[in-house]
């Protein structure tokens, strides 16, 4: 799929003015909802749960990312500023030892990763990543 | 809606600070790559040339560096199966008359070349068995077919130094193509060489200017997500100044191929590469 | 099935048994958000791989939900342990329906 540079912009501006309107909190609770689907409710604490991005990505279309959750049966990633949150989840099976995974994902703008893991003991971690998202020049 | 975009691009500026190519060695799978040589001796105002690779973020470049991570391979995967694939009336395939794609090792560093006083491109060569020996239809010189089969056969040259004739019969053309490099066009007035030769390593917005060097085509771009010829890369620099972009395939675009080309005379083939 | 969808995958042909190897994989897919309208103002259908699964000798290494901020072309790279010699099984799950599987024989030294 080919994101044109107009609809990174577009896609940028709506998030752009609902900051401009005040609206942000109804952005960020997107996530938020999605978050507490997963913990019904329950604390969400830091732990070893690591998400690693880089600080800018040249390019929204392809920003690699890397989840690490030690002891985690299950992972879900995030993109709070994406028209839709979500971006995977990640069940580990017995095999897996490290808990890790790698994969290449879409942001829309400038944004936080998210990565919310659930652990072997029903509890919840978070990991929070921001990533700048620059808009070439001259693309082409 | 204008006001948006300033904001974006002020925002921009402040994060790209950084300037010029960076340090980094480039190796595929373990294999050496030249991104960093004396200039040939035609270029008068650039002293030592660098791939377009050094000029992009770490991410973007560690996808090069192994042919796994590289998403060109899917379509270096097409091109071998589009390599055994019988097409047209004489019902043959490539490998009916080439047995092993890897006897195209050394093409890449030479084309375009002159052959029977024309200007052959790669895309030519290959169009040109299409049409003749196997009686297919030509392929879409910036198609998925296309690009598939040049990104596979230039493969076969990767780590070679581009190494294109500017004298002999190559010289007009060659002259045409730096006439064109030169020559300002578009609303914004500008030439190929107002970026890539006189503020490469620069930041236009939030974009590192690169020497615009062709060295790496077929290129797999992270913005479109596909392969790209470099007549196709020319044509997307011409809309940005606002020109009227020339025909790909054109007489301009493929003598314009052979002086970029002639100016990355030493650096290694990178086939296919990875850009932003 | 949707046309050109084509899977790679990268296992060690061989480990030592217990030993934590690299996989990685890869499928060529245009990954349509639905998100996007077409030159007419109509809105392109939502295409996508929506799940991914590894598994070895039929128990599960990793089992991913994929949404449409997966970049085209998903890629993933993760680890497991192989304790014996058996297969990689890899299936791709398609919004159309389409199942793609391929699978990686490992032997243990």
């Amino acid at each position: 799929m080919q994101l044109t540079r107009r609809d990174l912009l577009v896609m940028g501006s709506v998030g752009m003015g609902a900051t401009l309107m005040g609206a942000l909190p109804a952005i960020a609770s997107l996530t938020d909802d999605e978050i507490a689907k997963i913990t019904g409710g329950a604390d969400v604490s830091e732990g070893d749960l690591a998400i690693t991005a880089p600080e800018i990505a040249e390019n929204g279309n392809t920003v690699p990312i890397e989840v690490t959750a030690p002891g985690a049966v299950m992972v879900a990633i995030f993109a709070d500023g994406n028209p839709v949150p979500n971006v995977a989840s990640v069940k580990f099976g017995p095999m897996n030892p490290s808990r890790s995974a790698s994969t290449r994902i879409r942001l829309a703008k400038t944004q936080n990763v998210v990565a919310i893991a659930q652990m072997e003991d029903g509890s919840f971690q978070k990991a929070t990543s921001n990533v700048k998202v620059t808009i070439g020049g001259c693309g082409g | 809606m204008r006001r948006i975009t300033t904001l974006i691009a002020v925002s921009t500026l402040a994060v790209g600070a950084a300037t010029a190519q960076d340090s980094n060695e480039l190796s595929i799978d373990g294999a050496p790559m030249v991104t960093e040589v004396a200039a040939p001796a035609h270029m008068e105002n650039v002293d030592t040339i660098y791939s377009g690779w050094r000029f992009r973020s770490v991410e973007t470049q560690s996808l090069e560096m192994d042919d796994f991570d590289n998403p060109a391979f899917v379509f270096v995967d097409k091109g071998i199966d589009l390599f055994d694939a019988v097409d047209g009336s004489e019902g043959k395939a490539c490998a009916s008359c080439h047995e092993d794609v890897a006897e195209f090792a050394g093409l890449r560093t030479k084309l375009p070349k002159v052959q029977d006083g024309e200007l052959v491109t790669m895309e030519e060569l290959v169009n040109g068995c299409r049409t003749e020996r196997m009686g297919a239809e030509p392929w879409k010189w910036s198609g998925g077919d296309m690009t598939a089969m040049t990104a596979l056969i230039g493969l076969q040259s990767r780590g070679m130094p581009i190494d294109v004739a500017i004298d002999g019969d190559a010289a007009p053309f060659w002259e045409k193509g730096k006439e064109l490099y030169y020559t300002r066009v578009g609303q914004l007035d500008m030439a190929c060489s107002n970026c890539h030769e006189d503020n490469y390593g620069v930041m236009i917005r939030a974009d590192h200017l690169s020497q615009g060097q062709i060295n790496g085509f077929p290129t797999y771009r992270l913005k479109n997500a596909k392969l790209n010829s470099s007549h196709g890369r020319f044509k997307g620099c011409m809309k940005n100044i606002r020109a009227e972009p020339y025909k790909e395939g054109g007489e301009k675009f493929k003598a314009l191929e052979l002086y970029l080309a002639s100016r990355g005379n030493g650096l290694s083939v990178e086939t296919p590469s990875v850009r932003n | 099935m949707a046309s050109g969808v084509k899977p790679r995958v990268k296992v060690p042909k061989s480990a030592a048994a217990g030993e934590t190897i690299v996989i990685k994989t890869l499928i060529s897919h245009k990954m349509e958000s639905g998100q996007r309208k077409d030159g007419d103002g109509n809105v392109i259908p939502r295409s996508i791989i929506n799940r991914f699964t590894a598994d070895f000798n039929g128990q599960n290494v990793i089992d991913v939900t994929l949404e449409p901020a997966i970049s085209t072309n998903p890629y993933f790279q993760f680890e497991s342990t192989v304790p014996e010699a058996g297969e990689f099984k890899f299936t791709w799950y398609d919004d159309d329906g389409s199942v793609y599987e391929t699978a990686k024989k490992i032997s243990v030294s």
